[in-house]
């Protein structure tokens, strides 16, 4: 039980991604431990997203391995296989289902054997309801379960989507700019949820908001050019030179 | 409440019924009944010509379930329709037995043009109906099988996927044409006599196979409405907005589509089993790439993502076909594009979401018509 807690969750060694000859990523390693929240942040292209997409299955990396749980490599599963371990990811840009219900939205993400046969003779039981209740209270979406999806704000598809990772109840959740396009009440209530989970599961926050990294009080990772460039407390990486050069632009 | 549509309601279920006893009590009893000549009999050539309309239903049901909810669209399955229709006419080929052209108990008058000995081996069995039957549901589910498996896997998508299901029903088309296949070649197979003992140019075996062909349509139309409303109903509807977003779900993104793609084709390999002893004939035509884009034409007329409309516009459009074929026949090409043009531009919902749309405009427009006046 010791040396299992003691594995990083997720480690990725010298992961290389080209598309075309340009590196998206350059050897990136990258240990992220049990139970952490860890930010990342980086200038454009620093490959952000590109680590996302190693590690839910999206993308395959030319070179490098991505370990889960110390055992299984990440780079031979796809998709599918990657999110039924218990990887869930939140996108850039909100990603949900615009034809179905918010509630549609929320009983397709909940945990549930995934099996095409199984999915075809399901019915929801009245606990599973609660929980879907549960979660629509959770993300201020109470009295909207009947509306179509599309037809949110930015900002409660943006909950939506992170109501749909919470449901789904995965061990590591990767959020990509959470708070996008969100108001100033939206983004405190959002760094709220996010700080509230961790410890409880394992927590990787892209962002490019400042303020909002800061909020968190999380380990930094600074990523450039495909590898990492610092990493530590945020007042640490903000001071360091290479940072301020290629960052933070003073 | 719901976005996907449930299983019947009350209302649904009512109108389900009642189009069911006028189509297979009233209608036939409308051709048995008054005496031949009488005003109100249905004239004999109605009910086989029904008996096809309602298996293009089937066919148009089979589309619309992955085209409508799912959003892949096949432009191959006039493929599966031809399968399920060959299965069965190579039933009807060995019921002819001794009366055919040649008088050969075992070998179809083709084989024996061609001078050919023995039956192939791929023909074993199809004397017996119940063989012929299984054969009608599983050529057609293991060959779409194996084609989504490939196709699936390999992420093809969109109009790619579309452009090989037409690759794919073109060479199936080339390859029946040809003689040393088995299957008839160019003539295809034709000349029937009997199903199960019946004959098929008597009219009360004709009502028996348009009633069998409408009650499979009812049964088909409830499979894919079970299908629709249920959770994989849902994923499959999900696949429509986002394919990604439905893989980091953890669900199979092409074990759902394989689902839908394979029931798919077994639904529309019974429309073409229903279809051949309708019209006695099934030859490779049946394959052409443009029967395939027919169908699709059909779903997108009646209004795709509805059940409803699939088989509206698969009526609707051959009722038209059949008769402007007969008044203006070279008219009709040019009707079927126009047809397809007005509904992408102008009625994107189909027949059925047209009543929406009508009644919207008509909200719409005194409003429009105020803000007018209070300028």
């Amino acid at each position: 039980m010791t040396s299992r807690s003691a594995t990083p969750l997720l480690y990725l060694d010298g992961v290389t991604v080209s598309f075309d000859g340009f590196k998206a990523l350059n050897g990136l390693s990258f240990v992220v431990e049990r139970g952490g929240l860890r930010s990342v942040i980086g200038p454009n292209g620093a490959g952000k997203t590109t680590m996302m997409d190693v590690i839910t299955g999206k993308t395959r990396p030319d070179e490098g391995k991505v370990f889960f749980d110390g055992t299984t490599d990440l780079t031979r599963l796809d998709e599918s296989e990657i999110a039924n371990l218990g990887i869930g990811r939140k996108f850039q840009k909100p990603t949900v289902f615009e034809n179905l219900t918010v509630f549609e939205n929320l009983e397709l993400a909940r945990k549930c054997p995934r099996g095409t046969w199984h999915t075809l003779l399901a019915r929801l039981t009245g606990t599973q309801r609660d929980a879907i209740d549960r979660t629509l209270k959770t993300i201020g979406l109470t009295g909207r379960e009947g509306a179509l999806a599309g037809a949110l704000s930015h900002g409660q598809k943006q909950w939506l989507e992170i109501g749909m990772l919470l449901i789904q109840d995965q061990q590591i959740l990767l959020l990509d700019e959470p708070v996008a396009g969100m108001t100033d009440n939206e983004t405190s209530l959002t760094a709220e949820l996010i700080l509230s989970l961790a410890g409880e599961r394992t927590l990787i926050v892209v962002e490019h908001d400042m303020e909002f990294v800061r909020n968190l009080g999380a380990r930094v990772t600074v990523l450039h050019e495909g590898s990492v460039l610092a990493d530590g407390s945020i007042e640490h990486v903000q001071s360091q030179p290479a940072v301020i050069d290629v960052y933070l632009g003073r | 409440m719901s976005a996907a549509p449930g299983f019947l309601d009350r209302r649904g279920w009512i109108w389900f019924l009642a189009i069911g006893v006028v189509l297979i009590v009233v209608v036939p009893l409308l051709n048995a009944l008054p005496a031949s000549g009488a005003a109100v009999r249905l004239p004999d050539y109605l009910i086989p010509l029904f008996g096809k309309y309602a298996c293009y239903a089937i066919l148009a049901l089979s589309l619309d379930l992955i085209w409508g909810y799912a959003g892949i669209l096949s432009l191959g399955h006039g493929a599966f329709f031809a399968l399920g229709g060959y299965a069965m006419g190579m039933y009807l080929m060995r019921q002819i037995g001794t009366r055919g052209v040649y008088a050969n108990a075992v070998l179809p008058d083709f084989m024996v043009f061609l001078n050919w000995k023995a039956l192939p081996w791929y023909w074993y069995g199809f004397d017996h109906f119940a063989f012929a039957a299984l054969m009608v549901v599983l050529v057609p589910g293991v060959f779409a099988f194996v084609f989504g498996w490939f196709a699936f896997r390999s992420r093809i998508t969109g109009v790619y996927f579309s452009i090989i299901t037409q690759a794919l029903t073109y060479a199936l088309l080339l390859a029946f044409f040809r003689n040393d296949m088995g299957f008839g070649g160019n003539n295809g197979l034709t000349d029937f006599k009997d199903i199960l003992g019946f004959d098929v140019h008597e009219q009360s075996t004709r009502r028996a196979l348009y009633i069998t062909s409408v009650i499979a349509m009812g049964g088909v139309f409830l499979v894919c409405r079970a299908i629709v409303a249920s959770k994989l109903g849902r994923v499959m509807l999900a696949l429509r907005d986002s394919e990604a977003r439905v893989r980091f779900l953890g669900y199979s993104a092409e074990r759902a589509k394989l689902f839908g793609f394979t029931v798919s084709a077994v639904l529309a390999g019974i429309a073409g089993a229903l279809y051949v002893p309708q019209v006695g004939i099934i030859n490779p035509s049946e394959f052409s790439p443009a029967n395939s884009i027919e169908i699709a034409i059909w779903v997108a007329v009646g209004g795709r993502g509805t059940l409803g409309g699939a088989l509206v516009g698969a009526v609707a459009v051959n009722l038209a076909k059949s008769w402007l074929t007969g008044e203006v026949p070279e008219a009709w090409l040019f009707v079927l594009g126009g047809l397809f043009i007005l509904v992408t531009l102008v009625f994107p919902h189909g027949l059925v979401g047209l009543a929406q749309q009508l009644k919207t405009m008509r909200r719409l427009l005194p409003a429009v018509g105020a803000r007018k006046l209070a300028e």
